[in-house]
């Protein structure tokens, strides 16, 4: 590992500075997903902006009945927020499904939104990645790509985003809160993360020096009925094949008013499945217009040599949520 | 990634950093490089904490950072000043005499085979026991039940789920899980 200077920053101002006044800096949040990629060389930072201390650390309830989620809260406590169990289930479930119990101790909101592909080429020095080494090509494309995309990929890289929190966040209409050296913005979450394209160097639309401050969770979408459900290899502690993030909302007729729906391990980024929740607005949520509507969004599904599974099993999972919600299936 | 000795003077890449490591706080000075778990091990002679495969994935490495079960490997050390540490070494009561009953219950319960993960086992548990205790949920939780004030009860279920970030090359899950009933009955 590469030796770097630390510096530990109080205000979001400092923090954004010492990282604007040190080239080849990085914030340090958790670390969970930075130190590791440290030490496999993959990142090789001059300067480490700690930004644990920052005053952002706290759940605050906003006067429209929203919640914003400061970028330090660390995975186990937002989990574990009484607000967020009630008003944002699938939240709560995205966290507690992924990693562990220690890792989600230490791992926070803005590290979680940003850590980087666990695709094993580009956490290998020695293979090729475009991601990590632009230009260097794609092992895993005609390589081990159980577990890549298929929604949304380029001929350039087939990863995807490993994320639970994101795929819960996208379905319910969060957005980020970015404090850069040319001001603040926001950004939905579902417009966070990037599809690869001819950059899959770039995973998010983060501007170099952007800090994320918090996450804000939006007043339509609190306590309506959300759930999240993730398949994986093992029974716990492991990443997702395939995962689904659902709110529903329906009228006094039963039809839907409402629908969030986004899938994870599917593409580069969570995907909002805007053609499926299109499909059944003011539909009644029957197992068949569920599953035609998803249908609709999983046609546009180009899986490669060894992870077409991951169609039917993303199909039935959304099939499963959506109808647990509806209270026609149980999950 | 080792604590150098003697330690040369805070440079751009070495700070001071004080660990209150089972209640003594332990001054050292750091290359920023060094994890909690090698500040720990090679830095303080504390090898309980035991270094598994240094990236996440194991849990061997489970310490109690500010009472919290964490992976000492992905923590750097300078990050952590002003911390308090507990590692396996200070889960004995009365200077070490008397062994924690979550200790008893694992020699009782015969819940280890090689020991290698049982330091991080002992402190993911205790880590895991106060969590519940708070009232924390895990995925074995059920979602529809009201936002639990008190402590949630822990079924084998409970357990397993979350002790899921240790695991037991030995296979030693079963009696793991008993040991930990023992202490919460
Ligand atoms: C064994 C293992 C299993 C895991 N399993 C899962 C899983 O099943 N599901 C899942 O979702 N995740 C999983 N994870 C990943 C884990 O959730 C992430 O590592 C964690 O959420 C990252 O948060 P952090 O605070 O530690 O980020 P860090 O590692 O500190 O940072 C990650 C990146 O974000 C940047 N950053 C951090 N905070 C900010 C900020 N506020 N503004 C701007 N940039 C910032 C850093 O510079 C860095 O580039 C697993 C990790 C491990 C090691
Ligand atoms: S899929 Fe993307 S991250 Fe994986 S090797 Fe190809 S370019 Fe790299
Ligand atoms: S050594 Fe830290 S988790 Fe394996
Ligand atoms: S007792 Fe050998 S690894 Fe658990």
């Amino acid at each position: 590992m590469r030796p770097f200077a630390y510096v530990r920053a109080r205000t979001v101002q400092e923090a954004t500075a010492a990282h604007a006044a040190h080239p080849g800096a990085r914030y340090l949040a958790g670390g969970t997903n930075l130190v590791d990629l440290m030490k496999l060389g993959v990142e090789a930072p001059e300067t480490l902006v700690d930004v644990t201390r920052l005053p952002l650390d706290a759940v605050e309830e906003l006067p429209d009945g929203g919640l914003r989620v400061g970028a330090t809260v660390r995975n186990s406590d937002l989990a574990a927020h009484p607000l967020v169990r009630d008003r944002y289930a699938a939240v709560s479930r995205a966290l507690l499904s992924g990693a562990s119990g220690q890792l989600r101790n230490t791992a926070t909101t803005g590290g979680n939104l940003l850590q980087r592909t666990r695709c094993p080429y580009f956490q290998d020095l020695t293979k090729p990645c475009n991601k990590r080494a632009p230009g260097s090509g794609c092992g895993a494309r005609d390589g081990v790509h159980r577990d890549h995309a298929v929604l949304g990929h380029s001929y350039l890289c087939i990863a995807t985003h490993p994320s639970d929190l994101a795929v819960a966040l996208a379905a319910l209409d969060a957005e980020v809160e970015l404090h850069g050296p040319d001001g603040e913005r926001t950004v939905p979450v579902a417009d966070f993360h990037r599809l690869p394209g001819d950059h899959p160097e770039l995973d998010t639309v983060i501007q170099p020096g952007e800090l994320i401050t918090a996450v804000t969770l939006p007043a339509a979408t609190a306590g309506l009925p959300s759930a999240y459900r993730k398949a994986r290899d093992r029974a716990s502690y492991a990443f997702a094949l395939v995962s689904v993030a659902a709110v529903l909302d329906l009228d006094e007729h039963g039809a839907v008013r409402h629908l969030g729906l986004a899938f994870g391990g599917l593409a580069h980024r969570p995907w909002r499945a805007r053609r499926a929740e299109a499909a059944l607005l003011g539909a009644t949520p029957t197992a068949e217009n569920v599953a035609r509507a998803v249908a609709a969004e999983l046609d546009a599904a180009e899986p490669l040599r060894d992870n077409a599974y991951k169609v039917p099993l993303a199909h039935r999972l959304a099939g499963a949520v959506i109808g647990g919600l509806a209270g026609t299936h149980r999950t | 990634m080792q604590p150098t000795t003697p330690p040369p003077p805070p440079d751009a890449y070495h700070s001071e950093v004080t660990l209150r490591v089972n209640g003594t706080p332990r001054a050292l000075t750091v290359d920023h490089r060094t994890t909690l778990l090698d500040a720990l091990r090679e830095g303080l002679g504390l090898t309980g904490a035991k270094k598994g495969c240094d990236h996440g994935q194991c849990g061997a490495c489970t310490v109690l950072v500010d009472g919290r079960r964490a992976n000492a490997c992905l923590l750097l050390a300078v990050a952590l000043d002003g911390c308090d540490i507990t590692t396996v070494e200070g889960v004995a009561k009365d200077g070490g005499d008397r062994l924690h009953p979550l200790q008893q219950a694992f020699l009782d319960r015969d819940a280890f085979q090689c020991g290698y993960c049982t330091p991080g086992q002992l402190c993911s548990a205790l880590g895991m026991l106060a969590e519940a205790a708070a009232g924390h949920p895990s995925l074995a939780t059920d979602p529809d039940a009201p936002p639990a004030q008190g402590a949630v009860p822990l079924t084998p279920d409970e357990i397993r789920e979350r002790m899921s970030g240790n695991l037991c090359r030995c296979g030693a899950y079963p009696h793991i899980v008993q040991a930990v009933e023992d202490v919460i009955r």
